[in-house]
């Protein structure tokens, strides 16, 4: 049963089911559950679930480039804020939303293509650092391009308008985040057996076997970043409608690191921990801040408890579960299958 | 011509102190081959220190100044008996997120501090606003300090490596630590030793930026800057940093008296991508062909 679904999967490209194989049951109820959050609450946590789509968005961007490819970027952040401001321009001007989202994520993706450039010729510890000097660079032009993003002040985003018809409620930027979540998903899952994505895995384990096998490892490496860059593009005109208002100081090298240490905890190399990723780097700190009110009397807000948490989190799961919340799911789904089984017999 | 000398000199003062921080990163990565993300954050830990010892406790400033740097060692030691040790021969990267994660603990540590918190402080040096005048050229005391003490450390640290056995030792180490430790060296205790210096010198360049600049938990920021410094001097050579750490702070100065307003806080980043563009392992590394 299971082999002649893949095989149909091969011929057919993978859909949402395949992916998900024996947990289908399992991720069937969780999509019903997010089709259905909207009726039952539309409050803050609405929203959180909305930025929980939108980084997840941007995660698999960097898991293309980082856990398929193995190239490093400090500077996802720089393309966020490129496919956020540029959306809301292409808006202002009056081109409509779908041509704002459309130039979001081809100027996005040509920032990526633009950063592949000089990537191409560095490795490991220079590609870091490049990319984190063209994060730091972009983050200042969008301060001081005052005419395109306002500067330090920032910009309020008008709400999104589909055929006259205003998209400003929360609920309604929840299913479309949602939608293209699970849409840039299906297209991370496919890529991956497409002769590029297996190209990009070659690269990641052995730059030289993948270029002396006939790969072309600048041009595929340069779709990587490509493609990422799309991704975070697309994630960034999500945000900008999402929260409504930008300025430059939401993209800094805290959001690139914050999307790094996002997929280390989900788990490297893997799709199912960018979303586990997202929900903990979106939903995490609030529950513990909501915690922390329930012992103490005031509802003080606690500085510092967010590093405190990305911090100890990643140093433990580096340290315990070097492959992410995503490895301990899945050892947790074997435990329960077992007992399951043990209480058949 | 003077306003020109008077922006190099303040230059080299800053940058003297990335140099420092700079210095750090090198150290450790040439003998551990880690890339250490929290080198900033260490800095502002001794910042913190010193602000805590000086202000708080009231010792002179040059004793809490020395127990800061003493202090921040010593967390040093602790991060690599605790954490790093245990990481050895994981991927560069698995590592360097380990230290992303360090530099995060220790800022939300320093914020949850309760004397320390997310507040600005000053921390005046006894120094203040003596200045030094020559024919029209003005060196702030404070400043003066900065390099006559860098210049101190950096050549001692030079000496230490190139004509002591403790610092052939760490050379060798670096090459190759299993012949090494062949040969009777105690990698694991010289390791300890590297993490002890690299957070000590963060830590001076701490002690020396917080009278010319501010005590903040965001400090560690300008640590990141020290990262460019590092990568033009090639990351694997202590003269590299200094003279990358040099070129940054110059750098600085000069696009922030000679430029828009803006391109003084990213000239050190856009040196950095024009010199990797021409020689992508910076200015004084060599390439290291790998073996397959």
């Amino acid at each position: 049963m299971q082999r002649r679904s893949e095989s149909a999967a091969a011929q057919r490209g993978l859909t949402l089911g395949d992916l998900l194989g024996k947990q289908r049951p399992v991720a069937l109820v969780l999509l019903i559950v997010l089709a259905v959050i909207p009726y039952l609450h539309s409050g803050y946590w609405l929203s959180q679930l909305t930025f929980v789509a939108i980084y997840a968005i941007a995660g698999f961007g960097l898991q293309i480039l980082l856990g398929f490819a193995g190239q490093v970027s400090l500077g996802q952040a720089a393309f966020l804020a490129t496919g956020a401001y540029v959306c809301a321009y292409v808006e202002r001007i009056g081109l409509g939303v779908p041509m704002g989202f459309v130039a979001a994520i081809v100027v996005s993706a040509g920032g990526g293509l633009l950063v592949a450039l000089p990537a191409l010729r560095m490795s490991g510890l220079y590609l870091a650092v490049a990319t984190m000097s063209f994060g730091f660079i972009v983050e200042e032009i969008m301060a001081r391009w005052t005419a395109l993003t306002g500067g330090n002040a920032g910009i309020v985003v008008p709400a999104i308008k589909l055929a006259g018809v205003p998209l400003d409620q929360p609920w309604q930027i929840y299913y479309l985040s949602w939608a293209f979540c699970l849409l840039v998903l299906l297209l991370s899952a496919n890529l991956l057996r497409t002769p590029i994505g297996r190209a990009m895995l070659a690269i990641r384990d052995s730059e030289i076997a993948a270029g002396s096998s006939g790969i072309r490892v600048s041009r595929v490496k340069g779709i990587a970043f490509g493609l990422s860059a799309a991704f975070a593009g697309l994630a960034g005109a999500l945000y900008s409608h999402a929260l409504g208002f930008l300025s430059p100081d939401q993209f800094t090298i805290a959001m690139s690191l914050d999307l790094l240490v996002m997929i280390l905890i989900g788990g490297l190399g893997t799709l199912r921990g960018v979303l586990l990723g997202s929900v903990f780097l979106v939903m995490s700190p609030e529950m513990f801040q909501q915690l922390i009110g329930l012992f103490t009397a005031g509802n003080t807000e606690v500085a510092g408890l967010r590093p405190f948490l990305f911090g100890f989190s990643l140093i433990f799961i580096l340290l315990f579960q070097p492959n992410g919340v995503d490895a301990m799911v899945t050892r947790i789904g074997q435990w329960l299958a077992g007992l399951a089984e043990a209480w058949r017999r | 011509m003077i306003a020109f000398l008077q922006q190099v000199i303040s230059g080299s003062a800053v940058g003297i102190v990335y140099a420092l921080v700079a210095l750090g990163f090198v150290m450790v990565h040439k003998s551990t081959q880690v890339f250490n993300f929290a080198q900033g954050e260490l800095m502002m830990l001794g910042a913190f220190f010193a602000f805590t010892f000086i202000i708080l406790f009231g010792l002179p400033f040059w004793l809490g100044g020395v127990l800061a740097i003493v202090s921040v060692a010593l967390f040093g030691v602790i991060l690599d008996r605790v954490l790093l040790r245990r990481m050895v021969g994981t991927k560069p990267f698995t590592i360097f997120m380990l230290t992303v994660g360090i530099g995060f603990c220790i800022r939300s540590i320093v914020m949850l501090v309760p004397m320390w918190g997310t507040d600005t402080y000053s921390l005046p040096s006894p120094l203040q606003g003596r200045v030094f005048s020559f024919g029209g050229l003005i060196i702030s005391a404070d400043h003066a300090v900065i390099l006559l003490t860098a210049t101190v450390i950096t050549t001692g640290l030079f000496v230490f490596f190139q004509f002591t056995r403790l610092g052939l030792a760490m050379r060798a180490i670096a090459q190759n630590p299993l012949a090494a430790s062949y040969l009777g060296v105690r990698v694991d205790s010289l390791f300890s030793i590297v993490w002890a210096l690299s957070a000590a010198a963060a830590a001076l360049a701490g002690v020396m930026l917080a009278p010319i600049s501010f005590v903040h938990a965001d400090m560690g920021q300008i640590g990141l800057k020290a990262i460019p410094a590092a990568v033009l001097g090639g990351f694997d050579s202590l003269p590299g940093a200094i003279v990358g750490g040099l070129i940054i702070g110059i750098v600085e100065s000069l696009a922030g008296f000679y430029c828009p307003e803006g391109v003084k806080d990213v000239a050190a980043y856009i040196v950095l991508l024009v010199v990797l563009a021409v020689k992508p392992r910076g200015l004084f590394g060599h390439p290291d062909a790998k073996k397959v």
